[in-house]
């Protein structure tokens, strides 16, 4: 089964050159990608990810705000009902938060210089974290 | 003679070719030019000094554009800095001046530079985070407190609201009773690179450019110290465009700058001279030197023959560089020290007027102390001990760089024609023209990651070894609360009914085609918030939505 992915910048940085790359090598692997662009409240995200039926959301920051705004998203999945929805993440994130935002719950965080390859492969088996 | 020196030519190729291990063939650089394994007069035949490079500090430029450079001034250390609330940074600032700096580089936090006040929902949790926070004329004056504005220039990264923060600086100038005439400083305020790649757009393009048009018709005529716009293409290569594409587009939105001016009324000569431009320096030495050296040459003729500029202070390109954040990698931290000061190396030789150096943290947080020490040393040492800067344009007639700044020069005219065949920059943006080339550039570049047929060193390559664990910064909750604090008691105390009238005014000015910086005034002296004022002019301009494409 193909898998869906809603990726999206949440937050008011504009930094999308590393979510537009991941998105075609996604897309480019087989996987139906829906990119929902810029400035993406957690609301907007998880509207979307719903709507769209998806399997996974893969969010981009480079702000700072990672460890109000993706909390914030698990947040609304779980009161949405959604949380069979797979959350993963990259960008500009210490490696303490991440640790800190696997622990409440998102599946991966991928730093800057990780292969395109390796999101690929964790997409294609089933979101798991490495 | 001629004829000897080919066949000598010959041999070497033949040799060249003969080794036990074959030559690596289809070399190109980072930007995908081609390179040959050795260059000979051959390559510049037909080639003048006179035409193609001439003396420093004269047309058209390409040795530099001071007569002495180095030896008579090194570039200038302008390291960008900000965080936290106001009077945190005025605390640094007071530092820097103190230890000799003569000028400020203002970096805003993203509420900030988005044009929201530090209470919106759509700024939280970024208050302070990558600069500071600045929500009406009192955070300025908090922000410049016991600095003398006119023994100071200050540089402001600000794009879509700069109109705004322009107008806040000039008001606390005023409070101090330093004159429009003697105060000195740059806007970032170039809107085009935002719709191109930065993203920090509001507008729609064309009350952007009206805007901005509007401060450097400003500027123009009361602000002789002003630079209001720096034309940047440091944005448009960390989006991920090649070398020949910075080059090209960034030179591309500095000629809608001065077709707006003119069209504005001002005569090229009265505001040519005052715009600056802002580069990036990547890991590929020579192209980035050849880079340099090429949009200095592009933009006298430009200026010159195109616009028929007469000044020479309109043909000169000065800029400002910053090494390649996007270089830098999260494996092996410590290496990021090794690249930066290879890319400054670069921008020096390439005859930057000022640089910054990125700290080898800025891939995780933004730098702490000591990292941003070791970036400041850098250019230290790149200054007083290798001796770069005691003879100018040290690489200028290498039969090499001299052939790759006329072909990067090439691939920029190529780019200019298809922009003008498409009707100009703004139809280009429009259209998605810049930003799916900047796309496809990014993705060719991760595409040969992939394949290895680049090697990043800690990432593709020679990954043994993480590197030891490095300490990042972080700003705590309490710096958003506390300014939060602040904005709402000058709300409390302000005159409401004077704001919300300059803010009518504003709103009617909008709609017509006054220059907008007196109406603006009006709203920051009367401490209207950044937020208010951008919600007004969003009223009458609109808000844009770029075509989503990857």
């Amino acid at each position: 089964m193909t898998a869906r992915v809603l990726t999206a910048k949440v937050g008011l940085d504009g930094h999308d050159r590393g979510v537009k790359v991941v998105s075609r090598a996604l897309r480019d692997a087989g996987v139906e990608v829906i990119y929902a662009g810029l400035r993406q409240t957690p609301e907007m995200v998880v509207e979307a990810a719903i709507q769209e039926d998806v399997d996974a959301i893969g969010v981009s920051l480079h702000s700072g705000a990672h460890m109000t705004l993706i909390p914030r998203i698990l947040e609304l999945l779980k009161e949405r009902n959604a949380t069979d929805i797979v959350v993963f993440g990259g960008g500009i994130i210490p490696q303490d938060d991440a640790t800190e935002l696997k622990k409440m719950g998102v599946v991966e965080i991928f730093g800057p210089g990780t292969s395109l390859k390796s999101i690929i492969d964790f997409v294609n088996k089933g979101f798991k974290a490495a | 003679m001629a004829l000897r020196r080919k066949t000598a030519y010959e041999e070497w190729a033949a040799r060249y070719r003969s080794g036990n291990l074959p030559p690596k063939e289809d070399a190109t650089t980072m930007s995908g030019l081609p390179l040959q394994p050795l260059y000979t007069p051959e390559d510049l035949e037909g080639w003048s000094y006179e035409e193609k490079l001439g003396y420093p500090g004269e047309f058209p430029y390409t040795r530099g554009v001071y007569p002495s450079m180095y030896r008579g001034q090194p570039w200038t250390i302008r390291q960008f800095a900000g965080y936290g609330t106001a009077q945190e940074t005025n605390q640094r600032y007071k530092f820097l001046l103190g230890q000799g700096q003569k000028g400020l580089s203002v970096a805003f936090d993203m509420p900030t530079l988005m044009g929201y006040d530090s209470d919106d929902p759509l700024g939280e949790g970024e208050v302070g985070h990558c600069g500071v926070a600045i929500d009406s004329l009192e955070d300025m004056e908090t922000l410049f407190s016991g600095i003398r504005l006119d023994q100071i220039t200050t540089s402001m990264t600000i794009n879509s609201p700069a109109a705004i923060l322009y107008a806040m600086y000039i008001a606390v100038g005023e409070k101090e009773g330093v004159s429009l005439a003697q105060l000195g400083g740059t806007l970032q305020n170039d809107i085009l690179k935002e719709y191109i790649a930065q993203k920090e757009y509001i507008f729609p393009p064309e009350p952007s450019m009206r805007l901005v048009v509007d401060t450097i018709v400003f500027a123009a005529r009361h602000m002789p110290r002003w630079n209001a716009v720096s034309i940047s293409g440091y944005h448009i290569r960390e989006a991920g465009s090649t070398a020949t594409q910075e080059l090209a587009f960034t030179l591309a939105d500095g000629m809608a700058y001065v077709e707006a001016s003119i069209k504005a009324g001002l005569k090229v000569d009265e505001f040519a001279p005052r715009l600056s431009f802002f580069f990036d320096s990547h890991i590929d030495f020579f192209e980035e030197i050849a880079k340099f050296r090429a949009a200095r040459r592009l933009w006298a003729r430009i200026m010159r023959d195109k616009y028929g500029a007469r000044d020479p202070k309109s043909w000169m390109l000065r800029f400002h560089t910053q090494t390649a954040g996007v270089s830098l990698t999260r494996q092996q931290v410590e290496n990021n020290i090794t690249r930066t000061a290879y890319e400054a190396m670069a921008a020096v030789l390439g005859g930057t007027n000022s640089l910054h150096t990125n700290s080898m943290d800025e891939v995780l947080a933004l730098p702490t102390e000591r990292a941003a020490q070791i970036a400041l040393r850098t250019q230290q040492v790149l200054a007083h001990e290798t001796g770069v800067i005691n003879t100018i344009d040290p690489l200028g007639g290498s039969y090499f760089i001299e052939q790759l700044t006329d072909e990067m020069e090439r691939g920029a005219q190529r780019y200019f024609d298809q922009i003008d065949e498409q009707g100009g920059v703004l139809r280009c943006i429009e259209n998605g023209f810049f930003q799916r080339e900047i796309a496809d550039a990014a993705f060719e570049f991760e595409r040969k990651l992939e394949a290895n047929e680049r090697i990043i060193v800690g990432v593709n390559a020679y990954t043994d070894g993480e590197g030891g664990e490095v300490p990042t910064l972080r700003i705590g909750p309490e710096t958003e609360q506390g300014q939060v604090r602040r904005l709402k008691a000058v709300r409390a105390r302000r005159d409401n009914t004077s704001v919300a009238s300059r803010l009518e005014e504003l709103k009617t000015a909008a709609r017509g085609s006054d220059n907008l910086m007196p109406p603006l005034l009006n709203c920051v002296k009367a401490y209207a918030t950044e937020g208010e004022i951008m919600a007004a002019l969003k009223e009458v301009f609109g808000v844009y939505r770029e075509p989503i494409l990857f």
